[in-house]
């Protein structure tokens, strides 16, 4: 066996996350240096890709049944496809599924994003550690 | 985390995140597991189990996708497992594979999972393959398992398939990559992938001259070897045929039989390394070992206890 960073007690299993960009931005660096950032620290990412309507992202995270999703945006459409977001998953039974945002989004909206089910919003500057560790502390533990 | 028999029940009944929280137990190894085992293979409705490798870069995704593309077009549900790599240091992965799969998204007839390798102690081999079981008692037919053919637990998912599809590019080297063995040995399909770039024709031919049956001492006849391009589809609905065809030879009691050991195999030896590393005596052992006071043929005697004889 040549893992020698983790000892056979060690049998907690990784987040699962998926990191999802909805609607029409054009760019995703943000979304992939997250995704790297996360597995670096010890998150299992599954990446969707681009272009994605919220139907897409409800669909993926309930056949992958994450722990976590990270919606980036950048396109200033967070108040239509946030909530929707969060209400599919929620209409699909995932009613413990932590839900977070990241991107360019106005302090003004963030309150109404989270009244509208988005756990929290992160903004530029936001370290990948500051993410991972929210996501440690708040996502649902598995039995 | 509900209780694994409905969860079973629930996923046979068609409700989705019953299914991908039972994958979620599988693949977690979860308390309860090895019981329902029996319960989640009777379940199943003897799907077609299709195993997916070669090289990174191959198009292996791509390819899924158009399969899955053209077996919808047959109505057929098609159930996928794609296996990435965890890294050994952090535990972490990226899974990408969704990323060419996002237009069946919302299709209801297709479920795709994303799973990680997890090191060799989680025995990703046997948690595939109960995955595999678990979308066949769903319904899902055939099942895809896209693997990384990057070394021997890829190899080995691939063998737990009923059919083996290897997937390799143009650019796949000289003729001399062709008669590596491997896994060109295990492929019951051999594609070359973007069949649109040049040289594409050329790489089959070789493929072609190289699988010999080594003079007689490979009883299996060498695999087909097919042309696609997963991108515009070209040679996917051949391949589909191929594989619908692949399966009752892959039901012959000599490939039966031969699938059979690889999986009790691997059973056998997922279920001796559980025992042994849950065993208390496991970190002194590892210790003793690592200290040469014994060597590690007599420290996994001693790990599993002593021969039965007679």
């Amino acid at each position: 066996m040549t893992d020698e960073t983790r000892s056979t007690e060690d049998r907690t299993t990784p987040i699962r996350v998926l990191i999802a960009k909805p609607g029409l931005d054009g760019h995703d660096r943000g979304a992939k240096v997250l995704a790297r950032g996360l597995r670096d620290e010890g998150f299992e990412v599954i990446y969707t890709g681009l272009r994605q309507t919220p139907e897409m992202i409800a669909d993926a995270a309930e056949q992958e049944d994450v722990d976590v999703v990270g919606l980036s945006i950048l396109s200033g459409a967070h108040m239509t496809l946030l909530p929707r977001v969060v209400q599919l998953c929620r209409e699909r039974g995932m009613d413990d599924v932590l839900i977070a945002a990241g991107g360019i989004i106005p302090d003004a909206d963030v309150t109404k994003l989270k009244e509208a089910g988005i756990a929290e919003v992160f903004g530029p500057g936001t370290s990948i550690g500051q993410i991972a560790t929210y996501f440690r502390d708040h996502a649902r533990r598995r039995a | 985390m509900a209780d694994l028999g409905e969860l079973l029940r629930g996923a046979a009944a068609g409700e989705r995140l019953a299914l991908a929280r039972l994958l979620t137990a599988i693949e977690n190894d979860a308390p309860g597991l090895h019981e329902t085992l029996p319960a989640i293979f009777a379940a199943g409705h003897q799907a077609h189990v299709v195993g997916i490798t070669g090289p990174p870069g191959s198009g292996k995704s791509t390819l899924v996708d158009a399969l899955t593309d053209e077996w919808r077009r047959r109505g057929r549900r098609v159930g996928i497992v794609a296996v990435d790599p965890s890294s050994p240091y952090t535990g972490g992965a990226i899974m990408g594979d969704r990323i060419r799969m996002m237009d069946h998204a919302a299709d209801g007839d297709v479920f795709m999972r994303s799973m990680a390798s997890r090191g060799e102690l989680g025995g990703v081999a046997a948690a595939t393959w109960m995955a595999s079981a678990a979308l066949d008692a769903a319904g899902y037919d055939p099942i895809l398992i896209e693997t990384v053919g990057a070394g021997q637990s890829e190899i080995e998912i691939a063998r737990l398939a009923e059919t083996t599809v290897v997937v390799e590019v143009p650019e796949m080297g000289d003729e001399v990559q062709a008669i590596k063995a491997g896994l060109l040995e295990v492929a019951d399909l051999l594609v070359v992938n973007k069949g649109d770039r040049p040289g594409a024709d050329l790489a089959a031919r070789h493929l072609r001259a190289m699988l010999s049956t080594a003079g007689g001492r490979i009883l299996r006849k060498p695999p087909p070897i097919m042309l696609t391009t997963a991108t515009s589809g070209k040679g996917v609905a051949a391949l589909v045929d191929a594989i619908d065809e692949h399966r009752s030879a892959a039901r012959s009691p000599l490939q039966a039989t031969a699938r059979a050991q690889n999986q009790l195999r691997r059973a056998l030896a997922d279920l001796a390394l559980r025992r042994a590393s849950h065993d208390g005596d496991w970190e002194d052992v590892v210790q003793s070992v690592a200290k040469r006071d014994v060597d590690p043929i007599s420290a996994a005697e001693r790990l599993l206890g002593p021969e039965k004889t007679g």
